[in-house]
């Protein structure tokens, strides 16, 4: 070892990807991954969330499986939670929608109404 | 690629016995069969510190605990939890578990008053890959130093943070350090004292298993503190994975500069070897353990000359405990006002505790200096199990002695233990109930000198062997009046005349007991009885009439045929022929035998 930089730099890297053994105060991603889920595509969600996260260096981020809610005609479904906010859930969400929603509303703070629960016809 | 789970297997030595290798084989197997092996990933640890309930498995992100997993319930635990995310309550650690919710790990009673500070990362990083112990700030401490601090106010730190010897002496660490640093003569050594031998202590090998980066780093900033290149560690051999994983943690370091020459480009060179020792308990003596470092014969010498003074190779010398140096990063990091805010007023920061004998949750604890026994033993340690009652509490292993109920809400810290009349030792406690007999854990330990005395000085190679005749004597039903009295007079002459520490040391486990439980002592010497019913040679053995049917299947199997009686009326023993062998009670089927 070198320098400090090094130290740090690999510091940062192991960190981001061990994390969640420790810091687990932050946003929680749960997809949804009952039969139903499951059966609806949520594997390749969950796998396209856990991409964009990592490819942005996003390493405060918990994402987690959850049951069935009861709507399973609506999987793949995802729920984001922010700390102090309303809980956000997501219907009928595929691998691009998933990559859009990590970006804007997890990165960015802006949920993307026309794709929850509410809002779905 | 990013985990989003990580299932964590013990894989401390408590639960390798008890098999995680397989539970370990068998995740790994399953996750990929379930197509899960690129998001959730499989972690060997060190200990958690619940052995009691090994092979133990923590599941990130939750922080869920299983408990006593068997490789059969693998399958379950994948296909539910980790495909699914529905926890299986049914194998999660009971305490965690309530009919609303299931609380992650570190909110169980277990762990809820515990602090960790030298176990901060047992159980939480791989102690195989150095880039986890980097993770959460291993060697950072070491690059502060070497960049930001000359050696005096690293020694200065440390003395400020009011750090003492945890290896059981209590000495301050900065003091021996500064000694250290006084020294004109070159080169200097550290030594690491991993000779952990106290009948029922494992924390250092916790540690040493858990976390072996943060020894070796410190090892590396007393290097710097005192001018010294060298180091080594002095580590018995029955204890193979921490010596695997400290051959490994020392592999990883020198790979990534973290050991060898020029650290950080700094200058600095250090690197370190490790030394095996054979495992006799006075090696952990520090003028022995010096002796056998050198691969001489571990016998203490008399000190003046300090190690500090003339230590390894006769140069100015180091030694510390593997627990002492786990607590350096942290006060380098955190500042010796954060680490002296801990503990009591001389005792500072916490003590890791292995918690033994009668107690629900053996295991390995570390607690702020100044908890009580009760909260340790109660809280954290679940109780006694059995609704038993608490007799006593033994610390300081074969050095240390007993302490009663009454002193249970003692806070422990280094002078309250000696002034109930224990020493806090390298941090054994081991817990006695009723229906433990105090002259004989008393015999037990004094046994255990006798056994480790190296025979360098007579107190104790022949003193100790002549209070073990005594207790001999006591508890075989041939105790006669002053017995007590010659047991004090040798205690004495031993502890003022005896070489090393562990000679000085060995009456006390009597002494304690006999300050405590003198009742018992004179129960066995007068009466020829032993209250809590352990002697075997003071029992006798008697069969209730009400409650014995005349079966006769106690005179069967009798070895001796000591009871006799005829069918269908009460049995009785003949208490010349018994010899209190104790199969008639595990034979009877009615609970009719009993022993006073």
């Amino acid at each position: 070892m070198k320098s400090i930089e090094e130290l740090e730099r690999i510091r940062k890297e192991t960190l981001e990807k061990i994390n969640l053994r420790k810091d687990r105060s932050g946003i929680r991603i749960a997809v949804g991954m009952a039969t139903c889920g499951i059966a609806a595509g949520a594997r390749p969600v969950m796998m396209a969330i856990l991409d964009e996260l990592s490819k942005r260096n996003v390493t405060d981020v918990i994402v987690t499986e959850t049951g069935c809610i009861g709507m399973c005609k609506l999987e793949p479904i995802v729920d984001v939670y922010v700390p102090g906010q309303e809980k956000v859930t997501y219907v009928k969400v595929d691998e691009k929608k998933a990559r859009q929603i990590v970006v804007e509303h997890v990165i960015n703070g802006h949920p993307i109404r026309e794709w929850t629960i509410e809002n779905y016809e | 690629m990013l985990y989003r789970s990580h299932v964590m297997v013990c894989g401390g030595t408590g639960c390798t016995s008890s098999d995680s290798d397989k539970v370990a084989e068998r995740f790994t197997e399953e996750i990929k069969k379930a197509g899960l092996d690129k998001e959730v990933l499989v972690v060997r640890t060190g200990c958690f510190g619940l052995c009691e309930l090994g092979p133990v498995v923590v599941v990130y992100p939750e922080g869920v605990f299983y408990s006593r997993v068997k490789p059969d319930y693998v399958p379950e635990i994948v296909e539910e939890h980790l495909l699914k995310g529905r926890p299986v309550k049914k194998y999660l650690y009971g305490e965690s578990v309530t009919e609303r919710e299931i609380k992650p790990l570190e909110e169980t009673p277990f762990f809820r008053k515990q602090k960790r500070i030298a176990l901060r990362n047992c159980g939480i990083i791989n102690p195989e890959d150095i880039r986890e112990a980097i993770a959460f700030d291993g060697y950072k401490a070491l690059a502060k130093v070497l960049t930001q601090m000359t050696p005096k106010e690293v020694i200065d730190e440390v003395k400020k943070s009011g750090l003492r010897g945890r290896g059981g002496g209590g000495f301050p660490t900065g003091v021996k350090w500064e000694f250290a640093y006084n020294q004109k003569e070159t080169p200097k050594y550290v030594v690491c004292n991993a000779d952990e031998g106290d009948p029922g202590a494992f924390m250092d090998r916790s540690i040493l298993e858990g976390d072996p980066h943060s020894v070796l780093e410190a090892m590396a900033i007393a290097g710097y503190a005192i001018g010294a290149n060298h180091g080594y560690i002095y580590v018995r051999a029955e204890y193979p994975l921490a010596v695997k994983r400290l051959k490994i943690a020392i592999e990883q370091a020198r790979e990534y500069g973290l050991l060898g020459k020029d650290i950080f480009g700094t200058g600095f060179d250090f690197d370190i070897e490790i030394r095996l020792g054979a495992g006799a308990f006075v090696c952990g003596e520090e003028t022995a353990l010096l002796n056998s470092v050198m691969g001489r014969r571990g016998e203490p010498r008399p000190r003046p000359p300090f190690p500090a003074v003339k230590g390894v190779w006769d140069k100015p010398t180091i030694i510390n405990n593997v627990e002492t140096f786990a607590n350096i990063p942290p006060i380098i990091l955190n500042g010796a006002e954060w680490f002296s805010s801990i503990g009591t007023e001389k005792s500072k920061g916490t003590k890791v505790f292995a918690l033994t004998g009668k107690v629900n949750n053996t295991g390995l604890i570390e607690v702020p200096m100044g908890t009580t026994l009760r909260e340790i033993i109660y809280e954290i340690g679940g109780g006694i199990p059995n609704g038993k009652k608490f007799k006593a509490a033994q610390t300081g292993g074969p050095s240390g002695g007993c302490i009663p109920a009454e002193h249970l809400d003692t806070p422990i810290d280094y002078d309250s233990l000696i002034n109930v009349g224990s020493m806090m030792g390298s941090g054994g406690l081991v817990v006695m109930d009723e229906d433990t007999c105090m002259v004989n854990v008393a015999k037990f330990f004094l046994e255990f000198t006798v056994d480790e005395s190296c025979g360098k000085c007579a107190p104790c190679r022949i003193g100790t062997r002549r209070m073990l005749e005594v207790l001999d004597k006591i508890t075989s039903g041939k105790g006669e009046e002053g017995d007590i009295e010659r047991l004090e007079e040798l205690a004495k002459t031993i502890k003022a005349t005896a070489l090393c520490g562990l000679g000085q040391t060995a009456p006390n486990p009597v002494l304690s007991t006999i300050r405590y439980f003198r009742d018992e002592y004179e129960a066995h010497i007068k009466e020829k009885r032993c209250p809590a019913g352990v002697c075997q040679a003071l029992l006798r053995f008697y069969i209730a009439p009400d409650k014995c049917k005349g079966c006769g299947i106690c005179a069967k199997n009798c070895p001796v045929n000591a009871i006799s009686g005829k069918t269908k009326e009460p049995y009785v023993i003949d208490q010349d022929k018994c010899i209190k062998c104790g199969t008639c009670i595990e034979k009877c089927p009615f609970g009719a035998i009993y022993k006073k």
